[in-house]
Order: structure tokens, then sequence, then C-alpha cells
């Protein structure tokens, strides 16, 4: 017992003494540099992150509240590698920051809530997950203290992601009405489709289309991304919304495996809803952090295409994009990060002539929306095409037809912004920015990731051999 | 030289060498050395193509290789060409040989230029050596963000416009082409449920003719709007007079020809019967876009446009060829894709040395070149004369192959497009003749064009290439037509196991 708690819960034990190391350097006063913080950070999250690979186990721990698979294993560590490079691209915006612990504390607190919540074998276990890892979100949107835009994105978020929270609940406590238990185990048996269970489920998805901000559920989305500090704007597009797709693939979906037709209608219909209001919001943004927040709608409805397979290839195609998801798009706000740091700009007519003054982020920038858009040789072609595929595989034509409708747009606005950095003339460019040397060790493993793993089909087939 | 991934991979060190240069001379002469030497290559495939064809070897496909990609899903990165592939690798070579030289003089951002061409090259030699449909489909995407850098960065007049144009119609077309792939796919089964892209295995297959019916017409029009398929055509004017002369080359030359390939390997290979039950729209639709595009070509001023609309007619005849599913015409099809190729990289060619030197495209202002720059006058007047169908050259002997494939379909309906078609030659000839005899004869309408100076070295030699190729074929097609027979046989074959057969 005492030996598998280590080895079972080693990803959340690590997680948790980091947290408490930084705590003990808080109070201790003794590193006041920031710089010398941020790299102890950095390492730490480092190891944790390769101690992800050793010790693989698979079981179960306190009467299967808590349990971890391979694949769990495997998605924790790619929380873990996003969260990395966050913090490696927020470097020159922490390093004159006056609360850098705290940021910290509150950022991998949420990280510790997702591994939670997925790792849970029962509902009670990630609710606790599930709110450890929004609450203290709220308080990193805002962590640019003196930026009203700011406090006002943290209000609409946090108001926004309890009101989610309750949705879900009713929909919870429904479902322990009608069964008597809350495990993941016991559950799928016991649910037949009931009328109570109907509204429960409608309940439950409806909450985690809050989280994961599918269309209609999107409106909170692109405040709360204009306002946060780019840093956390990045971990909410990409690691909260992994954290809610992998619970969508390891839980939800076996959940109501005996409601397949009315869970896959609800899925058809959030898709094309999310695919293509998205892309349409997407199209009219200035401001280019709204710009990929609207954009990222439109890619949660891409990988929920490849969750409504509910096969293994749609889980792969799910993950794989994931992967391919977090270097392309912390590629792109990598560049985002340098250039609002340095000298503020955020708007994509700022934006105009940028490749004439940096030449190297021009193309970081344009290779991450060529990726974004599904173009190859970038990796993004094939986490979209896997998707779209997985899609597919049910027959459902018209979902497929709508989604590949949607690159073409979708390639219409990311073409936009390559035209502004290449093409357009501006009499003002962002002058040269280069970054420290910590963003610009994210941009390379970004754009290594970005280049490299469509080829090599090393990854997609470790994914799939964790099934 | 068996290996047919040299043949992407060598433009491809080719265009990473590209970015390691220092200075403009040597881009240009490492791009220039690496697409000779590709020439080189494409030659060599040629040459042991007819030696293995000779030493009697009959398999469908020669040289292949094959490795798995992503087993999960059974895709392959399977390669293998036949003889209409290795002609229109040929073709591809002295088309970016030839569009390399063209370009020498550019003096922007130089290094992305060439390194973007090179990149479209690859697109395009990979998706001709593909025979796995989803290999085939990332070479065809390949080229989508090269198109667009070239004509948006170094284009002319309402460049962005045109690009962005370019860019979301093929991006539509492909997306017909995705949806087309991939019920495809997943109604092939090779045993044991397992699902394959591989081109020759589904040609084998018998994909239910509801499905058929179904797929064909996305399959078609997806690969059609690359060739400008009536009414999805309205990106190729604006697009090629948009570009630079070397992109324009690439896109009308190279670019159209994988729309072409891909209606007749992918579309008319895999649905026979799909095509069989289409073909009467295919032709109505080509013959369309013969005529229209030959009047719309009647009323243009530019130079850029006069060619870029006739692109649309001569594209057409492609279609008609496809269409028409008689052996004769669709070896026409494949001969007029590769003359096209050639004969227009020409043109564009020409016009581009033109406006380089007069900064203007429109006919009337130009006048008397003939004088002042003859050699690349007489280019002209030579791309024109292909274009028009002059015996002798490429157009001549693909378009009167096509009219004889054609006029093989005995019924009224058949009969009156191909004549429709025939007649659309006189119309080329006005054009063609009227933009030569106001632009390149006549007096010298500007006495700026006295200080003209005729083409330089590298100009003369991307003509000499071109020209070379075109009055190749225009001479000796016998060595083509043998070449692509075989392979036109296979297609024939399969169409006429479709239960619809004739």
């Amino acid at each position: 017992m005492s030996n598998d708690f280590f080895i079972l819960m080693r990803s959340e034990l690590g997680i948790m003494l980091i947290i408490f190391f930084l705590l003990f350097l808080k109070v201790w006063d003794g590193i006041t540099e920031n710089k010398k913080i941020l790299q102890i950070a950095n390492v730490l999250l480092l190891v944790n992150f390769m101690l992800g690979f050793i010790l693989n186990a698979n079981g179960e721990l306190f009467n299967g509240m808590f349990h971890t698979t391979n694949l769990i294993n495997f998605e924790k560590i790619i929380l873990n590698f996003g969260t990395l490079i966050i913090s490696l691209q927020a470097y020159d915006w922490l390093k004159n920051h006056k609360h850098v612990i705290e940021f910290y504390i509150l950022l991998l607190t949420t990280l510790l809530g997702m591994f939670f919540m997925l790792s849970s074998g029962n509902f009670l276990m990630f609710y606790l997950g599930l709110e450890l890892a929004s609450i203290p979100l709220a308080a990193l949107v805002n962590f640019d203290l003196e930026k009203i835009k700011s406090s006002e994105a943290a209000v609409k978020m946090i108001l926004s992601s309890a009101f989610a929270s309750c949705i879900m609940l009713f929909g919870i406590s429904m479902l322990y009405g009608t069964t008597g238990t809350l495990t993941f185990v016991e559950l799928p048996h016991l649910i037949t489709g009931g009328s109570l269970q109907v509204l429960s489920l409608i309940f439950v998805f409806t909450g985690f289309a809050f989280k994961l901000s599918a269309v209609p559920f999107h409106l909170w989305t692109a405040d709360v991304y204009e306002g946060s500090p780019v840093a956390v704007t990045s971990y909410l597009s990409v690691i909260s919304k992994a954290a809610m797709v992998f619970v969508f693939i390891s839980i939800l979906n076996p959940l109501f495996e005996n409601m397949q037709l009315m869970w896959y209608n609800m899925l058809f219909l959030t898709i094309v809803l999310t695919i293509t209001i998205g892309n349409l919001f997407a199209i009219r943004q200035q401001n280019i952090k709204r710009f990929l927040a609207f954009s990222s709608i439109s890619q949660v409805g891409f990988i929920l295409l490849g969750i409504s397979s509910n096969s293994t290839m749609g889980v792969t195609a799910s993950i794989y994009f994931l992967i391919v998801y977090i270097f392309s798009n912390l590629g792109a706000f990598s560049v985002i990060a340098i250039v609002s740091n340095e000298t503020g700009k955020e708007n994509i007519n700022d934006y105009k002539g940028f490749y004439k003054t940096n030449k190297f982020l021009g193309w970081v920038m344009a290779l991450s929306l060529f990726s974004l858009a599904g173009v190859p040789p970038t990796a993004g072609f094939f986490g979209k095409m896997f998707l779209v595929t997985a899609g597919a595989s049910k027959g459902n034509y018209i979902l497929i037809i709508i989604a590949a409708l949607n690159m073409v747009v979708s390639l219409y606005y990311y073409l936009r912004i390559v035209k502004a950095m290449f093409v357009d003339e501006n009499k003002e460019p962002i002058t040269k920015v280069t970054g420290s040397t910590s963003v610009q060790i994210a941009i390379i493993i970004c754009m290594a990731g970005v280049i490299l793993t469509g080829f090599a089909s090393v990854l997609y087939d470790y994914i799939n051999s964790l099934m | 030289m068996t290996n047919l991934t040299i043949l992407i991979l060598f433009p491809l060190i080719t265009a990473i060498a590209v970015l390691f240069c220092r200075n403009s001379a040597q881009i240009r002469w490492t791009a220039l050395a690496g697409s000779a030497i590709q020439l080189i290559l494409a030659s060599l495939l040629m040459h042991s193509y007819y030696a293995e064809r000779a030493a009697g070897n009959v398999s469908q496909m020669l040289f292949e290789s094959r490795t798995s990609w992503y087993s999960a899903l059974n895709i392959e990165y399977y390669i293998g060409v036949d003889g209409i592939s290795v002609i229109m690798i040929m073709m591809t070579a002295f088309v970016v040989l030839s569009g390399i030289l063209i370009s020498w003089k550019i003096e922007s951002l130089t290094k992305e230029f060439f390194f973007l061409l090179l990149l479209l090259s690859v697109g395009a030699y990979g998706f001709f050596i593909s025979l796995d449909l989803f290999t085939m489909f990332f070479f065809l995407e390949v080229a989508v963000i090269p198109k667009f850098l070239l004509i948006a960065i170094w284009g002319s007049g309402k460049k962005e416009y045109s690009a962005m144009k370019l860019a979301l119609m093929l991006m539509g077309g492909s997306a017909l082409v995705l949806v087309g792939l991939l019920v495809t796919y997943f109604k092939t089964d090779i045993g044991n449920g397992v699902h394959t892209f591989d081109l020759i295995k589904i040609s084998h297959q018998h994909i239910p003719l509801e499905t058929q019916k179904l797929i064909f017409p996305f399959l078609f029009v997806g690969f059609g709007v690359f060739t400008a398929l009536f009414p999805f055509h309205t990106w190729v004017p604006d697009g090629h007079s948009s570009a630079p002369t070397a992109a324009s080359m690439f896109l009308a030359g190279i670019s159209m020809k994988l729309g072409g390939y891909g209606c007749l390997r992918v579309a008319t290979y895999l649905m026979p019967e799909g095509a069989q039950y289409y073909s009467s729209v295919i032709v109505l639709l080509a013959t369309i876009a013969i005529i229209y595009g030959a009047f719309a070509t009647l009323m243009q001023k530019d130079l850029k446009y006069i060619n870029a609309y006739s692109s649309v007619s001569h594209c057409g005849f492609i279609l008609l060829g496809i269409g028409m599913l008689t052996k004769t015409a669709i070896i026409g099809a494949v001969l007029q894709m590769v003359s096209h190729g050639v004969m227009t990289a020409l043109f564009f060619g020409a016009i581009g040395m033109i406006y380089d030197r007069t900064h203007t495209r429109e006919v009337e202002k130009l006048g008397g070149l003939l004088k002042t720059i003859p050699f690349v006058a007489s280019v002209y007047i030579i791309a024109g004369l292909c274009s028009l169908g002059l015996p002798g050259f490429s157009g001549f002997v693909s378009e009167m192959t096509i009219f004889m494939g054609a006029w093989q379909r005995p019924d009224a309906f058949h009969r009156i497009a191909t004549i429709l078609a025939c007649a659309s030659i006189v119309v080329t000839a006005v054009y063609i003749l009227r933009a030569a005899g106001k632009a390149v004869m006549g007096p010298i309408t500007n006495s700026q064009y006295n200080e003209l100076t005729d083409a330089t070295w590298t100009e003369k030699s991307a003509s000499v290439l071109l020209t070379f190729a075109v009055l190749s074929i225009g001479l000796a097609p016998f060595w083509l037509i043998d070449l692509i027979t075989p392979d036109t046989q296979l297609i024939m074959e399969n169409l006429a196991r479709g239960v619809l057969g004739n």
C-alpha cells in the first residue's frame, strides 16, 4: 500500500512538494531575486515532467477514489509539459513582477486540481479537483494587478465558472438520486436512460461545455482571454482546455455508454455550432488574444469531432491533436508574449510589417498559425486530418463536410494575420524584439514540435499503444 | 535511379541549402544548380523507366517502395511511378528550372523567394510519385503556403486579394477532396475491417455504385478547382496575373496539372462507374470552360490576363479529354497537361520578360517589340503559335488527339461538344494573333522602347529550354504516347469493368 501510494500519486506529490517548497521560499525570504526563483521553478517543473516517465504503474487508491492508468499518466505528462513551456514563456513578464511565488503557487494548484480530476474514480473527488482547478485560475486572470480589464475578466471568469459548476452539480445530484452511487465504475451499468437521467446528462454536459467554452456556452471566453496576462491566457486556452478534454475522454465518454445515441446527437449539435460560430466570430476580431480565443473555440469543436467517434481512433486523434495544439498555440503565444511584454501592442493591426523587423519571430508566428489552420507540412495538418478521419468513421458525412468547409474559413483568418505580418506596410512597425533565452527555448521546443511531430509517427503510435 | 524518394528529398535539400546561403548570388546559384540536377535526375528516371519497360517489366507501377507511416490508420508512405507520372515529373523539372532562371533578378527577400519556389516544387514532385491517397493529399496541400506567400509578397496589382482568393478556393477544393478521400477510405476493406488509402488496392476493391455516385462529384470537383473547372475557375485569372513571373509559371504550368492528374488518377480511375455516370456533366462543364475561356480572353487587354483566361480554356481541354472516357481522348488529356504545362510556362516567361523591360502589360501601350528586343518578342510569338495549336508545336498534338478521341463518341451530345471545342481554336487564333500583332509587331509606339536591352543569358536559357520541350513534344509525340498508352489502357480496363460500361 505505502509503496503504491508514492508511485501512483507521484505526479500529484511532486506538484505538492513544489508548492510547499515555494511557500517555504516565500516565508524564508532568502532568495529575493526574481530570476533565481523563476529558474528554480522551471527546473522543478522539468524534474516533475521527467518523473512522469519513470515508474509507470496502474492501480487505484483509497477504495477507488483515486486511480491511474498509463493513459492518464501520459495525459498528466502532457499537462506538465505544457505548464513548463508556459512557465518558460512567462519569464520576461514575471522577472519584474512583485508576486512571482504566488503566481507559481496558484498556477501549480490549478495543475494539481487537474491531476486529481483526471485520476478521480468518483464524482466527489472529481468535483474537488474541478474546483481546485478553477478557483485559483480566477486569481491568476487578475494577476496584472493594476489593470481594470484584468479584474473585470476575473469576475467574469469566477461567476461563469461557478455557474457552470452549479449546473454540473445539479446534474450529478440527479444521477445520485436515480442510481444511489457516485463511483465511475458502478455508474455506467446503472444508467439506463430514464428521463431524470436524460436531464442529468444534459446538465453535466452543459457544465462541461461551459468549461470547454463550447458554443453556446462560450461567451465568457473572449473577455477573459483579452483581459488576462498573456501567460494566463495561454494557460487557459491550452492547459485548462486540454485537461477538460482529457476528462471528457476518460470519464464522460464511458459513463454514458448506455445513452450513446443521445450523447452523440448532443455532441453533433455542439460540434457544428462550436466550429462554425467560433470561426465566424474569429474573423471579426481585432485584438490578437481575442482572436486566438475564438479560434481556440473552433479548435475545441474539432477535438469534440474526434471524441464523437467514441473509438480508440478518436481518442488517439484527440490526444495527438492536443499535443500538436499545445506546440502550435504556445508557439503563437510566445511571440505574442514577447511583443506584448516589450512594446505593449496586442492589436492585429500592430503586427503589420512585423516580418520586416523580426524575421525569425515572423516565421515562428506564421508556422504556428499554419499549424493551427491545419496546413502541411506542419503537424497541425496531421492532427486535423486524424480528427476528421475519426469523425468520419461513424459515417456521418454531413459533419465532416461542415468540418472540412470550416477549415477553409479558418484558413482565411489565419492567413489574414500572415498577410498583415508579411505583406502590409506599416509606418510604425513593431521594433526588433528578441525576448530572453528562456522564451527562446520555449519557442524552439514549440517549433521543433510543430515541424517534427507530424512526420514522425512515433508519438501517434505511442498514444495508440496506451489504449 | 530506383529510389524515388530522392526526387522529393533533393529539392528539399536544395531549399534548405538556400536558407544557409549568405548573399543573393549564392542563393541563385544554389537554386539553379539544385534544379538543374533535379532535371538530370528526372531524365535519368525517364531513361530507366524506358529501359525497365523495354526489358519487359509489365507491372503497373515501377520503382515502388512502401514504408508504413501511421500504421494504426494503415497510412503508408507508398510511392511508385507509371508513364503518366514520369512525364509529369519531367514536365515539372523543366518548368522549375526555367522558373528559377527567369527569376534571376529578384532583389527583395531573395532567400525566401527561392525557398518558397523550391518548396512548391517539392509538393508537385511528391504529389506525382505518391500512390497512397493520404500522402498524395499531404503533398497537394504542401503547396498552399508557398503559393499564398509568393503571390502576396512578390506579386503585383491587387496581389493580396488574388492571393487570398487563390488560397481559399484551392483550400476549398482540397476540402472537397478530403471528404471524398475519407468516404472512400471507410468504404474499403482489405480484410478484418482494415481500411486502406492505397491507390492500387482501392482500384481492385469494388466500391458500391451508390457511394461512387455520391463521392465522385466531391473528388472530381475538388481536383477540378485546381484545374479551373467551370464555375470554379475564377481564381485563375486573378491569381496568375497578380503572381510574379516564376510563380505564374509554376501555378499554371505545374499547380493546375495537379488537379488534372488528380481528376484522372483518383476520381476517374478509382470511381469508374461514377465517372461514367457523370461523364456528360463533365463534358458540358468542360465545353463551357473552353468556350467561355476563349471568349473571355477576347475581351482582355492585359497580356497576363490574356494568357490566364486562355489557360482556363486550355485546361478545359484536359477535362474534356477525361470526360469523354475514350482511350484516345484520355491520352490526349495527358498530352495536353504536359503540353500546356511547358507552353504556358514559356508564355508567362515571355510576358514576364516583356513586363520587366517595358513596365507595362497593356496590349494597347506596347508595340514594335520585335524590332527592339527580337529574342523576347520571338519567344512570345513561339508561345502564341503553340497556344493556338500550330502543327509542329505541342499544342497541336494534344488538342488533335483529344478531338480524335472525342469524335469516337458517336451520339449527338458528344459530337456537338466536340465541334464547339474545335471551333474555339478559331477564337484562340484571333486573340493570340491580335495580341502578337499589336504588341510585338507593328510600329514602335513608345520611343523609350528603342533603348530596351534584349534577353539576358538566364532568360535565354530558360526560353530555349522550354522551347525545346514544346518542340520535342510537337515533333516526336510518339515517344510520350508510347510511354502513357499502357497506363491509359489500365484506366480504360477499370472503366470497362464498371456495370454502366458503354
